[in-house]
Order: C-alpha cells, then sequence, then structure tokens
C-alpha cells in the first residue's frame, strides 16, 4: 500500500466536505511540448487517425475526467503568432478539425465530456450551432464548444473575406489595435448569442407526431431568432432540434479583461493561466469584475486554471524529463499557462492547494501524449481520490450536470 | 468472382419530405444518432457502396408558415458522418453540403478530416440550391443567382481539390532518429486566384486518404448536368423510369467524355423509393398504404400548391383540380425547397388530362404522379429490375431511399441483397483496405491541375 501524505488525507469530521476537483485534459497533437513526438510511446505517424485519438479519449474516460478539450485552428501551426506559417519540419504540423475529431469520439466513449475549439471569427454560427448540438446527439449530452476568437492574419487571408491586420503585442496596445480586437471580440460575442438562441430555437417538444391532425410538429414551438447584431444577422430556427443537454457546455481560454467579459458574456466555464498560486485571487477577482461590467445574470462563470504539465515518479526525474527535451527541441519550453514538472502526487497536492484558493477545477496540458496522460489518469486522479476530491466513478449522465450546472431553461418557452 | 457489371448501393437516410412515413409504429427518430448508427450498420450488413445524407439550411416554408406536416429536422451532416465513422468499417460516406454557404478552406479541411477518420471512405455530394431564403441564417447571407451558383460550385471544388492536393502523399516523415517530422518545408502551400476566391497560405489537413475524397453532384438543369461532367465522380438523380434513365444516362456520359473524360469516369446513380412484399400483390397493397400515409389530405393539397404557386387550402382533397390556373407572377410561395419554374402551366395542363381521363381526385392525382422512381414487388422483383437499369445502361446504381427511419433498409438487405449476390451484381465481401472511391470503380484522384487544364481546353475550344 501506498503511504498516503498527511497533507491529502480525508478529513471525516462533521466541517463540510471540500468541493470535489473538476479536471480535464487539453489534447493537442502529440502533445504540448513541441518535441513530444519524439519520444519513445508517440505515434507522431497515427495523429491523423482515429484509432490514436480514441485510445487517447479511452485514457481519459478511464481515469474519470470531466471533459477533453480538442485544440483546433483554421491556419498551420507555427512558433511566431501573427505571421503565418513558419517553415520548421523539426515539429508537429497539420490538424484535424476538432469538431469532427471530437464526432467521431461520441459514440466509441460513454461518459467523458467531449469539448471541440471552434473558431468564431471565420465559421458561420449557424453550422457551429448544428454541429456541436449534433455531437452533443452523438454523445447522449456530453458536448461542449470551445469558443476561440481567430485574430491572425494569415487565417483570414485563407478566407479571403476581410482583412485583419497582422497583430502583435506593442500593436495590440495602440488604439486602433484595441478597436480591431474589441471589434473580433464582439463579434465572437454575437456569434455565441447567435448559436446559443438556435440551440433554444426548438422547443424541447416541438416534435409531436399527431396522427390526428397530419402535423409532425407544432409549429408554434419552432422560434426565428431574428439576431441583428453589428457584424451579421440570423433568422433561424436551427434546421437541428434542441439538443439533449438544451444548451452544451460553452467554454472559452482567457488572459485578459476583453476576453474574460467575452467569457462573461457567453460562456459557463473560464480557463485561465495563473503562473502561481498568488495570481489566482487576482485573476479570479478580474474575472468577476468581467462579469459584474457584462451584468452577467444567472449561474457564475465556473473558474478552471490551464497547466502544463510534465509528470515524472521523481521530482528529478522531472525536471531532467523536461530537460532532454528541450534539448531535443533546441529551445526552452515557453507557454502563457504555469509549466509544472513535478511527480503525480505532487501536482495532486498543488491541485489541492490552488482549488482552495478559488477555483472549481484544472485543465491540464499533457507535455507528452499518452505519457502525461497516464500520469494524469493513474497517478493524479488516484492522490485526488485519496484525498476524497474526486469521483469513484461517474456519475451524472450529462456534461452539464457533471459540471454542477443547472437545467438549461428555454428562452423562448420560458417567455410563452 | 464474376466479371458481371456490379451494381453500386447506397441508402439515403431520409430527410425531411413527405416520403417519410413518420405516423407508421415503426418509424422511430430521425434525429437521435443510433438512428443514423442502425442504417448504417444495416447497409454495411448489405454491403453496399455507401450511406447518403441530404442537405437543407433553412426550415421549409408554404404560404410563410414552417411546414409541419413532414418529418422535421436534421443533424449536422458532418459531425454525424464524422461519428459514423468510428462505428463503421467499409461503408462510404457521403454528405451533402452546399455550395454557396461554405467556404473552400473550411469544406476542404472537413472532407479531409473525414476521409483520414474513415481511412478513405469520405464523399462530398455539392448542391447549389441556394437563395437569399436559406442566405437569412448565414453571415455571408446572400443571394447567388443561377449562373453564379454554379460558378461558385466550379471554383469551389477546384480550390478544394487545390487544398487536398498541397500535401505530397509522403509529406510526413515522422522520423524520430533525425527528428523530421515534415518532408517539405512548405507543406499545405497554396494560392489560389479566381472570380469568387482569392485566397493563400498553407492549408493544414494533410493529404487525405484517397487523395481527393468523392464528388458527386446532384441538379437537373443543363448547367447542372454540364457542372456534373466537367468536374463529379457521380451524378445523384431523379430519373426512374429505365427509358429516362438510359436516356440521361447517355446525355451525362456524352458530356462527361466532351469533358476529356471516360464514360466510366462518371457513374450515374438515380434516387429511387421500393416497397418490398412477400409477392408482388403483397407489395402493391402496401404500396397503396404507404402512398396515402405520404400524401395525406393535407399534404396533396400542400404539394398541389407547390405547381399552382397559389393558396389552395379551401379545396377539397378528394374534390377535383383547381379551375384557375397557376400564378406564374409572383414570387414562390414555397421556400427552402428547388421550384420548377419551366413548364409550371404545362405540369398544370398535363394533371388536368390526367385526372380527366382516369377520374382522380386531387390527392389520388398527387399520389399518382408523385410515385416517380418507385420499386415495388417481391424481393426477386426488385432484384430483377435493379439489375434490369444496370445491364441495359439506365445507371450504374441506385440510391435507395427507405420510407420509414431508422429500419426501413433492413429487410431490402435480408431479402434482396442475396439475390444480388446470387448473380454476381453485388459484393460477397469489401476488399480488405479498400475506399470508397475503389469501391464505386472510380479511378485515383485526378490531381487539381490537370483538372483545371481541361477546363482551360475547353474554354479556349470554345473561344
Ligand atoms: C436527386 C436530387 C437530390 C437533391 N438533393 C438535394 C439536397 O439534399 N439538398 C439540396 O440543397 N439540394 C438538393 N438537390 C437540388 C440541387 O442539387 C440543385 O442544386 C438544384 O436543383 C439547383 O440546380 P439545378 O437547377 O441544376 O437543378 C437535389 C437534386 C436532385 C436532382
Amino acid at each position: 500500500m501506498p503511504q498516503i501524505p498527511s497533507s491529502v488525507v480525508p478529513n471525516f469530521s462533521d466541517q463540510p466536505a471540500p468541493k470535489s476537483i473538476q479536471l480535464s485534459v487539453a489534447l493537442d497533437g502529440a502533445g504540448w511540448h513541441p518535441a513530444a513526438w519524439r519520444e519513445p510511446g508517440a505515434r507522431p505517424a497515427d495523429l491523423f487517425t482515429s484509432a490514436y485519438w480514441a485510445d487517447l479519449a479511452f485514457e481519459a474516460e478511464r481515469g474519470l475526467l470531466d471533459f477533453i478539450t480538442i485544440e483546433d485552428s483554421l491556419g498551420l501551426q507555427s512558433e511566431h503568432f501573427g505571421t503565418g506559417a513558419d517553415h520548421r519540419t523539426d515539429q508537429v504540423r497539420g490538424r484535424l478539425d476538432a469538431a469532427l475529431l471530437a464526432s467521431a469520439l461520441g459514440p466509441i466513449t460513454s461518459s467523458i465530456g467531449l469539448i471541440p475549439t471552434v473558431t468564431t471569427t471565420h465559421t458561420e454560427p449557424f453550422h457551429v450551432s448544428k454541429t456541436i448540438a449534433s455531437l452533443d446527439y452523438a454523445s447522449n449530452g456530453r458536448a461542449g464548444w470551445r469558443v476561440q476568437v481567430s485574430s491572425r492574419r494569415h487565417e483570414s487571408e485563407h478566407f479571403g473575406r476581410r482583412d485583419i491586420p497582422e497583430i502583435d503585442r506593442k500593436w495590440a496596445r495602440t488604439e486602433h489595435g484595441r478597436r480591431v480586437i474589441g471589434e473580433l471580440f464582439d463579434e465572437a460575442a454575437d456569434a455565441i448569442e447567435v448559436v446559443r438562441r438556435l440551440w433554444d430555437s426548438w422547443e424541447s417538444d416541438a416534435e409531436i407526431r399527431d396522427a390526428e391532425t397530419g402535423r409532425f410538429i407544432d409549429r408554434d414551438k419552432l422560434h426565428y431568432i431574428e439576431f441583428e447584431g453589428d457584424h451579421f444577422s440570423v433568422k433561424g430556427p436551427s434546421i437541428t432540434p434542441r439538443p439533449p443537454q438544451g444548451q452544451p457546455v460553452v467554454t472559452a481560454l482567457a488572459h485578459a479583461p476583453i476576453p474574460y467579459q467575452l467569457a462573461a458574456r457567453g460562456a459557463d466555464l473560464v480557463f485561465i493561466t495563473p503562473q502561481t498560486i498568488d495570481d489566482i485571487p487576482h485573476l479570479v477577482a478580474q474575472v468577476r469584475d468581467a462579469e459584474r461590467l457584462v451584468n452577467r445574470t444567472g449561474t457564475p462563470l465556473l473558474i478552471h486554471a490551464d497547466l502544463l504539465v510534465l509528470l515524472n515518479e521523481t521530482q528529478r526525474g522531472a525536471t531532467e524529463r523536461l530537460a532532454r527535451l528541450n534539448a531535443s527541441d533546441g529551445t526552452d519550453l515557453r507557454s502563457d499557462a504555469a509549466i509544472v514538472a513535478t511527480t503525480p502526487q505532487q501536482l495532486a497536492d498543488q491541485l489541492v492547494e490552488w482549488s482552495a484558493a478559488g477555483l472549481d477545477g484544472f485543465r491540464l496540458r499533457p507535455a507528452v501524449l499518452p505519457d502525461d496522460l497516464r500520469a494524469i489518469t493513474r497517478g493524479v486522479v488516484p492522490a485526488l481520490q485519496r484525498a476524497g476530491l474526486f469521483r469513484a466513478g461517474y456519475e451524472q449522465d450529462t456534461l452539464r450536470q457533471r459540471l454542477g450546472l443547472p437545467e438549461a431553461v428555454n428562452r423562448y418557452a420560458a417567455i410563452a | 468472382m464474376s466479371t458481371r457489371k456490379q451494381i453500386i448501393l447506397g441508402a439515403h437516410f431520409p430527410g425531411v419530405n413527405n416520403t417519410t412515413v413518420w405516423q407508421d409504429p415503426d418509424s422511430g427518430s430521425q434525429i437521435e444518432f443510433k438512428s443514423f448508427k442502425h442504417m448504417a450498420e444495416s447497409a454495411e450488413r448489405g454491403k453496399f457502396d455507401f450511406l447518403f445524407l441530404a442537405e437543407g439550411l433553412r426550415l421549409r416554408e408554404q404560404r410563410g408558415k414552417i411546414h409541419d406536416l413532414d418529418v422535421v429536422g436534421r443533424p449536422d451532416t458532418f459531425a454525424v458522418l464524422a461519428a459514423l465513422s468510428s462505428v463503421t468499417s467499409n461503408l462510404g460516406l457521403i454528405g451533402t453540403i452546399n455550395a454557396t454557404f461554405n467556404e473552400p478552406y473550411e469544406v476542404a479541411r472537413q472532407f479531409a478530416t473525414l476521409d483520414h477518420l474513415s481511412a478513405g471512405r469520405a464523399a462530398w455530394n455539392v448542391v447549389t440550391s441556394s437563395d437569399a431564403f436559406t442566405g437569412a441564417n448565414f453571415r455571408r447571407g446572400g443571394y447567388l443567382d443561377r449562373e453564379l451558383r454554379y460558378e461558385r460550385a466550379r471554383e469551389l471544388v477546384q480550390t478544394a481539390r487545390e487544398l487536398w492536393d498541397s500535401w505530397a502523399p509522403n509529406a510526413i516523415a515522422a522520423d524520430k532518429q533525425t527528428g523530421r517530422f515534415l518532408n517539405e518545408e512548405n507543406a499545405g502551400a497554396f494560392a489560389h486566384t479566381g472570380d469568387q476566391f482569392e485566397i493563400r497560405g498553407r492549408f493544414n489537413v494533410p493529404r487525405p486518404p484517397q487523395g481527393h475524397p468523392v464528388i458527386l453532384q446532384a441538379g437537373d438543369s443543363a448547367q447542372g448536368r454540364e457542372f456534373a461532367a466537367q468536374t463529379a465522380d457521380a451524378i445523384f438523380t431523379r430519373h426512374g423510369t429505365l427509358d429516362e434513365g438510359i436516356a440521361f444516362s447517355r446525355d451525362v456520359k456524352a458530356r462527361a467524355v466532351r469533358n476529356g473524360r471516360s464514360a466510366d469516369d462518371l457513374k450515374v446513380l438515380p434516387g429511387v423509393g421500393f416497397i418490398l412484399g412477400d409477392t408482388d400483390a403483397d407489395a402493391e397493397e402496401i404500396n397503396r398504404e404507404v402512398r396515402l400515409q405520404q400524401v395525406s389530405p393535407q399534404t396533396a393539397i400542400l404539394l398541389l400548391e407547390q405547381v399552382w404557386n397559389r393558396d389552395l387550402s379551401s379545396y377539397d382533397a378528394d374534390g377535383p383540380l383547381p379551375k384557375v390556373d397557376p400564378d406564374v407572377e409572383s414570387i414562390s410561395i414555397i421556400q427552402g425547397r428547388a421550384r420548377i419554374v419551366d413548364g409550371v402551366l404545362e405540369t398544370a395542363q398535363r394533371y388536368r388530362a390526367l385526372a380527366e381521363a382516369k377520374n382522380l381526385s386531387i390527392r389520388e392525382l398527387i399520389v399518382e404522379v408523385t410515385s416517380r422512381g418507385l420499386f415495388v414487388g417481391s424481393a426477386r422483383t426488385i432484384a430483377d429490375k435493379l439489375d434490369e437499369f444496370v445491364l441495359a445502361g439506365a445507371s450504374d446504381g441506385f440510391i435507395l431511399v427507405p420510407h420509414i427511419v431508422p429500419h426501413g433498409m433492413d429487410r431490402f438487405v435480408d431479402e434482396v441483397v442475396p439475390l444480388l449476390q446470387e448473380r454476381g451484381a453485388l459484393r460477397a465481401e469489401y476488399d480488405s483496405g479498400s475506399t470508397l472511391r475503389e469501391n464505386l470503380g472510380l479511378t485515383p484522384a485526378t490531381p487539381a491541375t490537370v483538372w483545371a487544364e481541361r477546363a482551360g481546353d475547353l474554354e479556349a475550344a470554345a473561344s
């Protein structure tokens, strides 16, 4: 029997049980370290097969994780942000469409939430709405959407419909830069609003199959959404009936006030990127400020922290692994999220501590797949279970229920 | 293995129309994934070539109200096909995707992804049926007139092919030893300049297993046929009689040849319904019942309104046809469905003559005139008819449209398929590892540059 460290011994006293930790993984290519694909266990030749992704999803489900997210973008991966694809041949390049990938995982998994990334800038919200709704059908209520703004010029050149200037840090702080970015995020907020209205555009009991009158649907339970915004208008209703969850779970990654406001306007869950535990109260306060600023009503945002993790049985082994991967790539790993190279037990301790500082959960970005995913499901999860902070089995059916989100009330039915 | 001509078979998951009999106690959900899974599994059990999904991007309206008599509502084509890719292993997955409300980078990426996920089983049925009515659901809004719709479709497919070609088949090295992931620095590089699209950059999905997913076209105008002859691997039609089928096949295959291709490069696949009975007489009896369910009195009036373009709600479906002529002037009262504008008066005339000759009520007439492309009979009769079509050159196979979801294909698979296999008209097993392109007997993907050259030659020849 492994020794249970005292820091995480469950507390059986009368005090309220500590809130359990929500936990997910972000899947991307061979993992978040650019040299991950060269590790012995990596399967770089399989990245574009469904078997590869199925194995990852099965492993995540084995670990009882709340959900997986799948990264995506409408451009080729690059080490530069704004200036388009690089010409590197030594890192993973190319990726499958995340929404389709998640759909392929729907019928073969049974409990885990599936959250693909889909951009709001070029993709039609009408398409997004029915795609995520259909994922919700194919997974029996386990779908979500990670909203992503596409602010990269080279992606706009793949569409040729609009000109997005090259965005770099300095320019982003100019007045013009702020305006352009603000518009992209306003458009994203409109896109989320459209998608959500379309999900509500059929009342759940609209299909009546009334042989008496010959009517298949009650057309009074279908609603035109009549959305008119600054960037586009959409009529509705959806062609797809209301999905099983009513409203699939909307998430967004955010690092700054404008993105926090976007999350506060339209999302259920926000991923933030504290570097240390001391950042947490401040970042949480910023999220709550954003909620007030946009007059968010209803359930407050769930707040999850992103951590890029690299695990080993010993601390020293973890540090050495990171050094080896960095050497293999030629540069030190950098990330918007904190990089944690440690043991599964120490990571579990850190999650317990950080969550007590004001977080609902974590999205872990495994540095290497499948190695670090396995370390999470077979090391970190059991440690959290021992601490009484993680479930022993899947209990709720839908992703919304599992995340503790209230039942989604249909805005149109409510008016009637 | 016999060398006789094989019949191509596809299962059409019935969409939103009055063919789907939802009143039947055996009728299930047209939305839940298990329905799609069931039909796909049946089709795969029957060694079909593919499952086919239609598409519509706005709910139909008649007289300004959402159609409520037929099945309404369907999931997203890509999501369903991707989900099916992981519960099937040989079945082709054909998605109808509109050419007007999609952008080449995105749609090429979705089909390339589907082709990867299914290991070479993806196909795109390119349709152009779109107008301002459907456009109201889209950011790009917009209506493209008929001429431009096919121009855009042609360039959309050409551009998608350029994107699929932008990665060499061996672009990915994934060599851990040397540290080389890509064999080429510019994998995915493309630049396209045309009347419809001006785009450049790097495509981000490696070359699909089929090279190019299979392309189908559905549309019947001269322009539609020409588009198919120039661009498609197969054409989805509605020609359900032997003579019409032969004439249609001759026409489109001759067009393919004029476009520098071989007649066999373009497969002709009519969509047909079928009613299977224990005997021919039994099937006829079932058919009568099904037809009355498909054409309720309310539906009969609505279908007549689609020709007359008038509010006929005060007419009795069991009574005679309206004396008044169709309205050809005002805009269509039905929206979300292609309307035959040419020959409306002729059609009305034909309906009147038929009703008079056979003494038919409105409902009886509609039952009669809307039963095109329907095979009725015992399993043996149906097998004979299908084979007769293919051997006579009226088609290369069929897209079968059952009238019940999701079990409508089961009996066909159990009873007709073995008869077709017996006579060597349908495979007994899939070839291992075969792609849809291979199953259909198509040649390997032709490079986008060759398609473009052909189009260029044609323009040069025409000028
Ligand atoms: C057999 C057949 C099936 C069709 N299925 C669809 C469909 O599922 N979705 C759609 O939008 N249009 C569909 N159409 C219509 C169009 O493909 C076509 O673009 C439209 O008829 C306009 O082109 P046309 O004038 O050449 O016929 C279908 C047409 C045919 C002949």
